[in-house]
């Protein structure tokens, strides 16, 4: 009678490092990743600590009953979820929230900025050569997924803020580039606060639509206590929209960063 | 298979496990993992006269065994409430709890009208959210004007009335014999403790609110604590919450003189918590040979 499929433990099939405490995890989980979609998100439990931790869904296949997580060591939650090994089994609540527009014949511009990157492999994986995946790290020892990404068939661009690796700068220059060549129906990024700024006021220049992807910090995760807010405007009104549940993928005119 | 229906202030509960308000929407969002039927209740979140839009995130911080919430009593308002949550659920076979706020005592006697009629099976008048500025908890800390609301609420309703204490007050007993004079059918305990967090690296405090409400099982033993005093001070009911995550937390509770147990922060970590409680409680009064869970309600033997 009780649907509590959502709260199994499932098994970690394999666990990879892709930086410096940078950690990919591949998941077996059959329903969830037959419901999941490209940029919803886990909220993962981790041991001993009272509140889950939300961490997009990075890759999903469907075949294998698979998804993949890609986190960043940040504190103290996360380094604990980090010490998980294939074999043991991760507690988490997925897929949740809502993902970007897949839309097929769309062209589109993909942005991720340091570990906001991973979410935009799934929506590469969808878009293929329609996409141009413009990716942005701190130097090249953060650098992470190049490989996957142009596996998908997108064009795809690097930018280091240090100039280690790929084009020395922000993802917004390339942005810039492509928006003013034209022929853009979508943009879509995840990452720091700074940079999604710099893409959404570039996009609404050029007259493109733009999705966003933001973080709060989360309790429940399924929208019922409220305090993951976001400022946003609906219909001229301010209100605060609940990351995890009306996003955390919102387009870019509804939301105030 | 223990009975596991309980009464409280004149209303029938299949089991004695709610979800406490503010952490379990208008009721519709844990629909995914179990029906809301398999409930005793559920408190829904707390509603004022006009919308609110909360205060500004970050809303919650983590601490050791709990956390700190500053939502602010966000919610759509009760003409919105009625209009477009409460059908959605009027027809649930579980008690709906209205939890309704307010900063002016005139506040709290309006909504209350205006539930009158309505889909809801009691109220749970909130004179404890420490994260308001006006009402909130100002109503909750000062005797009198805690027996004043109660009053005045009660005379603008014919549903069965429960009020929520606060537990920033020297004394709570005081607060729940005052609410009992003035017509409460039933209190519910604890709100939230005031606390706060500081992020060293910034010098800020990680709630964007300063201060913000504690719960969770680090809290637990004050919640404990406080039903236990309020049961033993006032003849009408008691609903107690505060770090119920286990079923032994729950039973504890009702042991301390609980009716019902509310579950709040618990959800956040395991969304299953209320009906593990539920098949928990049962399993045990079976291996017990207790016939019914009333059987447990204040039956702690104190030293
Ligand atoms: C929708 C969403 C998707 C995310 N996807 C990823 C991802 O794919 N990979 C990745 O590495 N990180 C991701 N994050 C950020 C990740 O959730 C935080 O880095 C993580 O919660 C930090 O936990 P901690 O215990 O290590 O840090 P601490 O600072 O010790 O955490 C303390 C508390 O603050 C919360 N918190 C701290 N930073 C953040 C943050 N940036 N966002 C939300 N909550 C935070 C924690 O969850 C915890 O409750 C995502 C966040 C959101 C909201
Ligand atoms: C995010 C959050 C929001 C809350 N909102 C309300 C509210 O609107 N009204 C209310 O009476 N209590 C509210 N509370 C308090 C809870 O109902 C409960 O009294 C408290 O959290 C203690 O229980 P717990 O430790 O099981 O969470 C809220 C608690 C949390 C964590
Ligand atoms: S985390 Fe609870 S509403 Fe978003």
């Amino acid at each position: 009678m009780l649907q509590n499929e959502k709260l199994e433990k499932y098994l970690i099939v394999k666990k990879e490092m892709l930086a410096k405490s940078c950690v990919r995890l591949t998941i077996r989980c059959p329903e969830i990743a037959k419901k999941a979609s490209a940029g919803q998100f886990a909220h993962v439990r981790a041991n001993g600590f009272m509140l889950r931790r939300p961490i997009s869904i990075s890759e999903i296949d469907k075949e294998e009953g698979t998804i993949r997580l890609v986190f960043e060591v940040r504190g103290e939650g996360t380094a604990v979820i980090a010490e998980l090994r294939a074999g043991d089994t991760i507690d988490m609540l997925a897929p949740l929230g809502n993902g970007f527009t897949l839309e097929k014949g769309k062209k589109v511009v993909l942005l991720g900025g340091g570990i906001g990157t991973p979410p935009m492999l799934e929506v590469a994986k969808f878009y293929g050569a329609d996409a141009t995946v413009i990716t942005g790290f701190r130097s090249a020892s953060a650098v992470i997924l190049q490989d996957d990404f142009k596996k998908t068939g997108a064009n795809v661009v690097l930018c280091t803020d240090d100039g280690t690796a790929g084009e020395h700068g922000f993802v917004t220059a390339p942005l810039a580039r492509v928006l003013e060549e034209g022929n853009v129906d979508l943009v879509c990024a995840c990452g720091p606060n700074g940079m999604l700024k710099g893409v959404v006021s570039l996009a609404k220049e050029h007259g493109v639509s733009c999705e966003v992807s933001l973080e709060e910090r989360m309790g429940c995760g399924v929208g019922a206590c409220l305090v993951c807010a976001c400022k946003s405007v609906k219909n001229g009104e301010e209100y605060y929209a609940r990351v995890c549940k009306d996003g955390p993928v919102f387009n870019a005119e509804e939301v105030m960063l | 298979m223990a009975d596991l229906s309980v009464k409280m202030a004149g209303v029938p509960f299949k089991n004695p496990i709610i979800p406490a308000s503010g952490t379990f929407g208008f009721g519709r969002e844990y629909t995914d993992y179990y029906p809301v039927s398999v409930l005793g209740g559920m408190s829904l979140k707390g509603t004022t006269l006009h919308q609110r839009a909360g205060n500004p995130p970050p809303r919650i911080a983590e601490t050791p065994s709990g956390m700190l919430n500053s939502v602010g009593l966000q919610n759509p308002g009760i003409d919105a409430f009625l209009a477009h949550e409460l059908p959605l659920i009027a027809n649930e076979d579980t008690v709906k709890i209205a939890n309704v706020a307010g900063s002016t005592v005139e506040d709290c006697e309006e909504i209350a009208r205006k539930l009158e009629g309505t889909a809801i099976d009691m109220i749970e008048l909130n004179i404890s959210c420490p994260n308001v500025k006006q009402g909130g908890v100002a109503f909750g800390v000062d005797p009198k004007m805690a027996g004043a609301v109660t009053r005045a609420v009660r005379e603008n309703t014919t549903k069965p009335l429960m009020v929520k204490l606060s537990p920033n007050v020297t004394d709570i007993t005081e607060i729940a014999r005052a609410v009992e004079a003035e017509g409460a059918d039933a209190v519910s305990l604890i709100n939230t403790l005031l606390g706060m967090r500081i992020d060293i690296n910034t010098r800020r405090p990680i709630l964007k609110n300063n201060t913000g409400g504690m719960s969770g099982p680090a809290v637990f033993p004050i919640a404990l604590r406080m039903v236990w005093q309020v049961a033993n001070a006032v003849k009408i009911p008691v609903s107690g919450m505060g770090g119920v995550s286990t079923w032994k937390d729950a039973v504890e509770m009702m042991m301390a003189g609980a009716t019902t147990v509310q579950i709040g922060a618990a959800l956040f970590q395991n969304p299953m918590a209320p009906v593990e409680i539920i098949e928990g409680m049962n399993a045990w009064l079976d291996e017990q040979g207790i016939q019914s869970v009333s059987e447990i309600i204040g039956s702690v033997r104190p030293w």
